[in-house]
């Protein structure tokens, strides 16, 4: 049967590139839609009525959207090379790590990206607490999946990409290779993953356009 | 408890919880919809155990399971270990893309519905009305997707099967969105405008397995107004 697979998503966003890696590992093809956000397009609003971001993904004519689900929906439909692992505790270990991330580490982060002098510090060691949480969940292995990218590695693109563009944009050091030696150097291994090359906007692009995101805020501190 | 053999730990089911939880409940629905025998422990939520500390230390939160000495926490995640550890009464639909749409509205329902309802439980004035608001164009939406999803020969939104995810997941509404209303002083439910919810909830609520673990509103309106004065008189005295 034809596949029909569109990404509409926004080079920028993270949870966008989480699909085209995804979509990548398993050899799909498919078209990719850029989005603009500022202006975004009939199609999208009609895909993603609810909540109106990228990504969504289009299969078939059938949208689905939130990256994370979007991951799943793929590891289940197109069987090769498996992004989740199969024993049902991996599976939760992984769906856990994966909401951490996007639920609390990354706005936990934010709070000590953006707090104000006097309460950056008490920010800043709280996020190094669920950073080093996250680190030991990496244990003895090459990346959060095992030998090889997993659907954890791809969520935490968020920590490969967001946190090294942040760090320079707001001038706060948090990641650093002497807190987190492990997931600086899982970083290092993940980014230098082919298909990750092929699919992470590079750097300099990202904090240049985090810079104008966030001018109003910069220009109020 | 914990440090008991990997033999004696084989096959059992320990859930932590507290009685007033609606996550802790969804859990329960799930191991009952299932028939998985489990220990419940009651937690206290001033005084955390060790074992829930030791096995939730990232959220310190219930419920939290324990299957084979190995702990599992957030709710969403519980109940699909449940579903794909134990294959009897699937939770989930098959079907990847059916999959995909329970999944993308039990987040919705987290997100939006339960806890902008929390929220407002725990807040007053300018900070409650937003949150009141935000939970009432939620409804809507979940009122749309009652009315399109839902009709006399289906009275769940797990479908043919029954009672499913997004069932358990909203599940919590039928006992906890009154009480929430009623101590937080605000109106949500309207029956005139919801007309599918309020009949889903009426379903839900006496589907066998799911009747007899709702607490009297009573006991919860009581515990939840203790909830709130101690949250709002720690808020008031920073």
């Amino acid at each position: 049967m034809a596949q029909e697979v569109k990404l509409f998503g926004m080079w920028a966003s993270l949870y966008s590139r989480r699909i085209e890696i995804a979509l990548k590992m398993k050899g799909v093809q498919f078209e990719f839609i850029e989005e603009d956000l500022q202006n975004k397009s009939p199609l999208l609003l009609k895909h993603n009525s609810i909540h109106k971001k990228v990504p969504v993904l289009l299969h078939n004519g059938m949208p689905i959207a939130e990256s994370l689900i979007i991951l799943e929906y793929i590891d289940e439909t197109w069987l090769d090379n498996p992004i989740l692992p199969r024993d049902p505790y991996d599976r939760a270990m992984a769906r856990f790590w994966a909401r951490f991330i996007d639920e609390k580490l990354i706005w936990i982060s934010w709070d000590a990206f953006s707090s104000k002098e006097e309460d950056q510090g008490k920010a800043i060691e709280e996020a190094c607490k669920q950073l080093k949480a996250l680190e030991n969940e990496l244990k003895e292995k090459e990346f959060f999946g095992g030998d090889t990218l997993g659907y954890l590695d791809i969520a935490a693109i968020m920590v490969a990409s967001w946190f090294g563009v942040m760090q320079e944009v707001m001038k706060v050091e948090l990641l650093t290779e002497e807190n987190f030696p492990i997931l600086c150097q899982w970083v290092g291994k993940f980014v230098d993953c082919p298909i990750v090359k092929e699919c992470l906007p590079r750097k300099e692009k990202m904090v240049e356009f985090t810079r104008v995101l966030l001018k109003d805020f910069l220009a109020s501190k | 408890m914990a440090s008991g053999s990997v033999a004696d730990q084989e096959g059992k089911v320990m859930l932590l919880g507290f009685w007033f939880s609606p996550f802790v409940k969804r859990v329960e629905w799930a191991l009952k919809f299932k028939g998985v025998e489990y220990d419940y422990v009651e937690q206290e939520l001033t005084n955390k155990s060790t074992l829930l500390l030791t096995s939730n230390p990232i959220h310190k939160k219930v419920p939290v399971l324990i299957h084979n000495g190995n702990p599992i926490a957030e709710s969403l995640v519980i109940m699909e270990y449940i579903d794909e550890t134990w294959k009897q009464n699937p939770i989930l639909p098959q079907d990847p893309y059916e999959r995909a749409m329970a999944r993308f509205w039990a987040n919705f329902i987290e997100q939006k519905v339960t806890e902008p309802a929390r929220d407002a439980l725990l807040s007053q004035g300018e900070q409650q009305e937003k949150k009141v608001k935000e939970l009432k164009e939620a409804m809507e939406v979940v009122e749309g997707e009652a009315k399109a999803k839902l009709n006399d020969k289906t009275l769940f939104f797990g479908g043919e099967n029954g009672v499913g995810y997004v069932d358990i997941v909203l599940g919590w509404t039928c006992n906890w969105m009154e009480t929430v209303e009623e101590v937080g002083g605000f109106k949500v439910l309207d029956p005139e405008s919801q007309p599918q919810f309020h009949k889903w909830m009426a379903n839900f609520r006496e589907v066998p397995f799911i009747k007899p673990t709702l607490e009297p509103t009573e006991k919860l309106v009581e515990y939840f107004r203790m909830l709130r004065q101690a949250r709002l008189g720690l808020v008031a005295n920073k």
